[in-house]
């Protein structure tokens, strides 16, 4: 029986192993009609995998699932879909060549004799899209609308097939911060037509700011469930880790020194040939954080891809410790003790069907100790990622194990372990925290500021503006490809920078001579 | 100008149409399996074994639509072990294909041996009867395959069926968790791929003939998957490459250049692939999850 009346959901002591590994122990999570419950817990705590046990994609391998009063068996997506349990996934479940409206009646589609009937498809698509406010273009194809459009689309997509119970899962991963205010618009208008939303998240700005309670998950046990209001973010860091976390970052003043990085008129093409990055000219100090904020997509990626030399510049130069770097491939810039922390991890930080210590040599692979007249030393490799991984503290597997095996925040130490790891004098984080646990997150920046106090220059790239603004010494504002100020960290806050990245720069000008 | 007459005469743009017949064919079975996410290049081996069939139907009974049903089930049958190996035991899909192919090329040759005495060409059997309307006259198997091109782009691109089944193809995860079961889908679009790869192998050996010779499938297995890409896996495009395909066919064999030896001209399908493959005439993109078995709640 669910524990209490006004539960449409009980899950109880929900039992899920994988090889290896017990990713749901027990866990025991209810949620109340109506409300916004909050699911959080470091990566690889065991939300998702709770999750798609509720949705049908995993069976349990113990407890029961009780919903709306009555105990269910669900067999596969379509029981969950029937009962009105609805999941938005991380990585969107869309077919990207199909049209919005295709994408959105495929399974449940309404037919005239033979045919899908487009028509009717349509209307109903535009009949829930005006009902709860979620834009879409029903005729346009996946593949050319924006990510936030993409993710109304997987909403739209549950509320056809009437849900009631509404599954996020770390839905703010992929948007940027003006879309996260959208979704959670969206979020408030489906509370108000009574729609019950379970949020899978581990940003505890976003889960104070939008829920109303909160269920902890940790190593795949529940912790506790608290209502919002009651607990303080360090209260429900504090549960999510098991111990004190330092929210903030503690660092001491810089003490930069001579120039070590130049960029000078910079110019890059994105990859449709169009101006990406706008004649851009930076300098970094040795011993200083210089932190590039902006919303994505201004050319933030395509200025790190062209410093790391993996893609072409238009114009430009860049020197490094004076010496002309401008043509040099990826290998040889690494070489010249530059760490680059990539922006995907899993595209560009790893390979993920490698093991940890095929990982964690990858670019050094052909030094020594490592390799030897061009064979692999692996007993000296398998003794560098036994030391690496105590260092870095990635757990998750042992050296033998898939990269892919890992949680996304033990991948980010991985990476950072290995380079961290061959003393760089020059450091380019891009989105260094990117979809990783609070834990991590803690260990990670003072690795960032470690390297910084040894007196190593640090380019931090970052889509939050919170680390930008904590961690760096000096922010430059990029908006459109170019650089429209830059700032002293501690001078500024989050709403002149909120100013300088969406392009209102005389307003902000102005206010900051106040 | 005599060659150009003939180039462009009647009978060579017919005989173009029965060349084409079992490129179209199996073009059209490609773009079921391919659309579906399994790479089928058992299609050489699905026609051979039709044709094979088909000849023994036809033999054995006395009636060539026999023979057809043959083929069908002949062609059904492999098609069924490439499903079972790859979609249901998720095996590698070239490497079975590959097995089917040479497999496909030692049984006919057995079989012709058990089962007519004979090694390199079967004894003449009764032969589809052509029809005929207006001045043109075509073998049945023709005329299905010209109904079968608009039938084919109805089902995949106006049904909710081949909604689903250009789903599975690009994104099976998707149409997983809106409860669309992916390698029931999958199973049955490599089988529809096998009984069409089967009824062009009948076209070739009780169409257009009347008895089958060893390896008469001669690589149009793999015309009609390059018929296929050139097509951009769409029934129209690959019907209008398969014309083009069986019209260099014809005129390879119907017309003497005098100065271009015609293996010459019988290289133009594969030639025209090369070109299309390296992106000449606009990028040809293949559905997005073509040759991935797929795992269920796989991360």
């Amino acid at each position: 029986m669910p524990r209490e009346d006004n539960y449409i959901l009980d899950m109880q002591d929900i039992t899920k192993i994988f090889p290896g590994v017990k990713a749901n122990d027990n866990v025991n999570l209810s949620i109340k009609g109506g409300e916004i419950h909050a699911l959080v817990g470091e990566n690889g705590a065991g939300k998702t995998t709770l999750m798609n046990v509720l949705y049908g994609l995993y069976e349990p391998d113990g407890g029961q699932i009780f919903y709306e009063g009555n105990e269910v068996d669900l067999d596969g997506p379509e029981d969950a879909i029937k009962l009105g349990i609805g999941m938005v996934h991380q990585h969107f479940m869309l077919v990207e060549p199909l049209t919005v409206t295709e994408n959105i009646v495929l399974g449940s589609e309404p037919r005239s004799g033979l045919m899908l009937d487009q028509k009717t498809a349509q209307k109903d698509v535009k009949e829930i899209s005006e009902k709860y406010g979620l834009f879409v273009d029903p005729e346009a194809k996946i593949q050319d609308i924006s990510v936030g459009m993409q993710q109304r689309v997987e909403i739209i997509k549950t509320l056809y097939r009437g849900a009631e119970l509404l599954i996020f899962d770390e839905p703010t991963a992929v948007l940027t911060p003006q879309e996260i205010d959208e979704l959670f618009d969206i979020f408030k208008s489906l509370k108000e037509q009574g729609k019950t939303i379970i949020f899978i998240t581990h940003k505890l700005k976003e889960v104070k700011t939008i829920s109303d309670r909160i269920t902890v998950l940790r190593s795949g046990k529940s912790i506790d469930t608290v209502n919002t209001e009651d607990v303080t973010k360090e209260d429900v860091a504090e549960l999510m880790v098991g111990r004190q976390v330092l929210l903030e970052v503690e660092k001491t003043e810089a003490n930069p020194g001579e120039e070590i990085f130049k960029i000078e008129n910079l110019n890059v093409n994105d990859n449709r040939e169009l101006p990406a990055v706008k004649d851009i000219s930076l300098s970094v100090k040795k011993g200083e954080i210089l932190g590039i904020a902006g919303v994505e997509g201004n050319g933030q990626s395509e200025l790190i891809e062209a410093i790391t030399g993996l893609r072409k510049i238009k114009s430009g130069k860049f020197e490094l410790r004076g010496k002309d770097i401008t043509n040099f491939n990826a290998r040889e810039i690494k070489r010249e003790k530059v760490a680059h922390i990539p922006e995907d991890r899993q595209k560009r930080g790893l390979i993920m069907d490698f093991d940890l210590k095929e990982n964690i040599i990858l670019g050094y692979h052909d030094l020594e100790p490592f390799s030897r007249n061009g064979i692999m030393q692996y007993d000296n490799i398998a003794q560098y990622t036994e030391d690496l991984i105590e260092k870095y503290d990635v757990r998750g597997g042992g050296m033998e194990s898939q990269a892919k095996n890992l949680s996304g925040g033990n991948q980010q130490k991985l990476i950072v372990a290995r380079e961290f790891s061959h003393d760089p004098e020059f450091l380019i984080a891009s989105q260094p925290t990117r979809g990783v646990d609070v834990g991590s997150i803690e260990f990670i920046h003072n690795q960032i500021i470690d390297r910084r106090d040894d007196g190593a220059g640090v380019l931090l790239v970052s889509a939050e503006l919170s680390e930008v603004l904590s961690l760096s010494d000096r922010i430059a504002v990029i908006f459109e490809g170019e650089i429209v100020d830059v700032l002293k960290a501690s001078e500024t806050d989050e709403r002149e920078l909120g100013k300088l990245m969406t392009g209102s720069q005389a307003e902000a000008g102005g206010e900051s001579n106040e | 100008m005599e060659t150009l007459t003939k180039i462009f005469s009647l009978s060579l743009i017919l005989a173009s149409f029965r060349f084409a017949t079992p490129l179209i064919l199996a073009a059209l079975g490609g773009i079921f399996s391919e659309r579906s996410g399994v790479v089928n290049i058992a299609l050489e081996g699905m026609m051979l074994f039709g044709a094979f069939a088909a000849v023994y139907g036809s033999a054995s009974t006395g009636n060539p639509w026999i023979g057809v049903l043959y083929s069908m089930i002949a062609g059904l049958s492999f098609a069924a072990i490439l499903a079972l190996v790859c979609v249901t035991f998720k095996a590698n899909q070239i490497v079975v294909a590959t097995g089917i192919n040479i497999f496909a090329s030692g049984i006919t040759i057995f079989l012709l041996q058990v089962l007519f005495g004979v090694k390199g060409t079967s004894p003449m059997v009764n032969r589809l009867p052509a029809f005929r309307i207006f001045d043109v006259r075509f073998n049945p198997i023709t005329y299905i395959a010209l109904i079968l091109v608009p039938v084919a782009w109805f089902i995949l691109f106006k049904t909710h069926w081949g909604l689903r089944i250009r789903s599975v193809g690009e994104h099976p995860a998707a149409a997983d968790t809106l409860g669309i079961n992916v390698n029931k889908l999958r199973f049955i679009s490599v089988l529809i791929s096998g009984v069409l790869a089967g009824l062009a192998g009948a076209h070739l050996s009780i169409g257009d003939g009347s008895a089958f010779v060893r390896e008469m499938s001669a690589g149009r297995g793999f015309i009609a998957l390059a018929a296929m890409i050139f097509g951009k896996w769409h029934p129209f495009g690959a019907f209008g490459a398969a014309m083009l395909f069986g019209f260099a066919e014809a005129v390879a064999v119907r017309v003497d250049f005098a100065f271009i030896p015609s293996e010459l001209i019988s290289a133009i399908p594969y030639v025209l692939t090369l070109v299309v493959l390296a992106g000449f005439f606009g990028k040809s993109t293949p559905p997005a999850a073509s040759g991935e078995p797929y795992y269920k709640g796989e991360k």
